[in-house]
């Protein structure tokens, strides 16, 4: 698959978003370590609606036709793309008022305050859910019609918001050891995760072949001509295939830059701010290279038509 | 009803004509234009409804070329109309062609990826998602004598390679051949269910090539003719 720069910012900057939001309301419902600052929650919970709306605005460029945008809503009912546009914009009324309510702080609406932040929590989980699943639907598509695909999904976007919580609380005065503790404990769930995403993608399995796909299954299939001259939207959008080589560097880049040095610097680094903000921009050009990977080791089906033997 | 097309293999002769005849008249017809990107220029591409390919089956010496005309299957379970976002993309009750509204399309592509068979591509001239309509515009015109009420490309195809009817009369021309002929669908093992058949190439006996026997008279005659006549 082609990977376009608008999407990866999309799946990236939302799900990030969406985990950091969500690990701010359990945060804030159990006080973990006394719970955070007034200043510090607004911070995190504007920080996590700035990168939803960012990636949302994002998802946009991808679009042929972007005036048609608003029908995206009316198809919820089949449609993981329509329902993950319908979720996140759910979840945006119920966060503003978790958020209002944070900010006013009202004791008589506690409970209110609360179950909007639950609710919107709940949104923030279903909708990357939906993300995944968007290409998780797939059968065209080996290596995302898994469900480790709305797995990793989760993973990262939980892993990355709490790499961001944690920053913005080194800004004030509560003790991190929690924070550290969590961000790392979500780092070994993801990175063990997408471990065995890639181990389980290695191998071609039971898929289509070129010969279920032109019906010829008694003997040996070969492409002779393609039947067009320069390429088509369909060598474009599907025919995208990165180098063996250069796929499993940034494999290694993945874990490194987005595992490895995140988690020597929270385990060693201690709780200095720097190091905390280091942590996370690595982690982030991990999941960059990560995304960029998802969408460019993908092979459609549509390849054994133009002369893959298997996909 | 389920209309759909039924294409022999066994006579296709990879002619392009289905193609050239699909373009001409979908280019004036519902979802027109079909857009071509340098059509005379270096890097030459477009929107087309139907590509055809050339496989070689087989190893020498029992290899054959196929060749391999592909379009829209109209599916019965498309996913394509399913994982549409806006509503654009709809098949269809009551004879299950899958369309494309161009009113309603953004682009986003996400049907292309849901189609095993490559039958969407994007025009991006109009930012929208275009596809074979199985000439929707042609086959119910009561203006055109009834004989010419098909596709276009089962009209122009000089093989009679493509035929056009419903698959879901036990008793249309296209439901016998694809029973006579053992008629199948393409990567069924995803579950779309094509409407769509191929007929197999039929079995032809080899012609023999080594121990013919001692030449008769006739053969005689030709080995001297072959020998006075030079090519």
């Amino acid at each position: 698959m082609h990977p376009a720069f608008s999407v990866i910012f999309f799946t990236v900057s939302s799900g990030a978003g969406f985990g950091l939001f969500a690990l701010l309301y359990l945060m804030d419902l159990f006080g973990l370590d006394g719970g955070l600052p007034i200043e510090q929650k607004l911070v995190a919970g504007i920080l996590a609606l700035v990168l939803v709306a960012a990636g949302l605005t994002s998802s946009m460029f991808h679009l042929a036709n972007p005036k048609n945008a608003w029908r995206a809503f009316s198809r919820f009912r089949t449609s993981w793309l329509s329902r993950e546009g319908v979720f996140a914009m759910a979840f945006y009324p119920f966060a503003i008022i978790y958020l209002g309510l944070t900010w006013l702080v009202l004791p008589e609406l506690e409970v209110l305050r609360l179950a909007a932040g639950a609710v919107a929590a709940l949104l923030a989980w279903i909708t990357i859910f939906s993300t995944g699943m968007i290409y998780g639907c797939l059968k065209t598509i080996r290596q995302w019609n898994s469900p480790l695909v709305p797995a990793n999904y989760l993973a990262l976007g939980h892993f990355t918001g709490a790499l961001l919580l944690l920053a913005v609380a080194s800004n004030s005065e509560v003790v991190l050891t929690s924070y550290v503790t969590l961000v790392l404990a979500l780092l070994v769930v993801a990175a063990a995760l997408k471990a065995i995403y890639y181990f389980w993608i290695a191998s071609p399995g039971t898929g289509s072949t070129i010969k279920t796909a032109t019906g010829f299954t008694r003997g040996t299939v070969r492409l002779l001509d393609t039947g067009h001259t320069h390429g088509t939207f369909l060598t474009q959008e599907f025919g995208f295939q990165g180098a063996r080589k250069f796929s499993l560097i940034l494999k290694v880049c993945v874990f490194i830059a987005g595992f490895a040095i995140p988690a020597l610097i929270l385990t060693l680094g201690g709780s200095v701010a720097i190091a905390i903000y280091a942590a996370v921009l690595t982690a982030f050009l991990g999941m960059v290279a990560e995304r960029w990977l998802f969408f460019a080791e993908a092979r459609h089906v549509i390849n054994l038509y133009h002369g893959a033997q298997h996909c | 009803m389920r209309l759909g097309l039924v294409i022999d293999l066994d006579v296709c002769v990879g002619c392009h004509a289905c193609a050239i005849a699909c373009k001409e008249w979908n280019a004036s017809g519902t979802t027109a234009p079909l857009t071509d990107y340098q059509p005379y220029g270096a890097e030459p591409s477009g929107v087309w409804f139907n590509r055809i390919r050339s496989y070689e089956v087989g190893e020498y010496p029992n290899n054959k070329t196929i060749n391999f005309p592909m379009s829209c299957m109209h599916c019965e379970d498309a996913d394509c109309v399913t994982v549409c976002p806006t509503g654009a993309s709809y098949k269809r009750a009551e004879d299950g062609i899958v369309l494309v509204d161009q009113n309603k399309c953004m682009g986003c592509n996400y049907c292309s990826w849901a189609c095993p068979y490559g039958a969407r591509e994007l025009d991006r001239e109009s930012g929208t998602m275009k596809k074979c309509t199985l000439c929707v515009d042609r086959i119910y015109d009561l203006q055109i004598p009834i004989e010419e009420r098909q596709p276009a490309c089962v009209l122009t195809c000089p093989a009679h390679a493509r035929m056009f009817g419903d698959l879901d009369d036990p008793g249309s021309a296209v439901s016998s051949v694809v029973r006579e002929r053992g008629g199948y669908q393409l990567m069924p093992e995803l579950g779309y269910n094509p409407t769509n058949h191929y007929l197999p190439v039929r079995k032809a006996k080899p012609i023999p090539t080594e121990n013919l026997g001692k030449p008769g008279f006739k053969d005689k005659i030709k080995g001297i003719a072959n020998r006075i006549v030079k090519r």
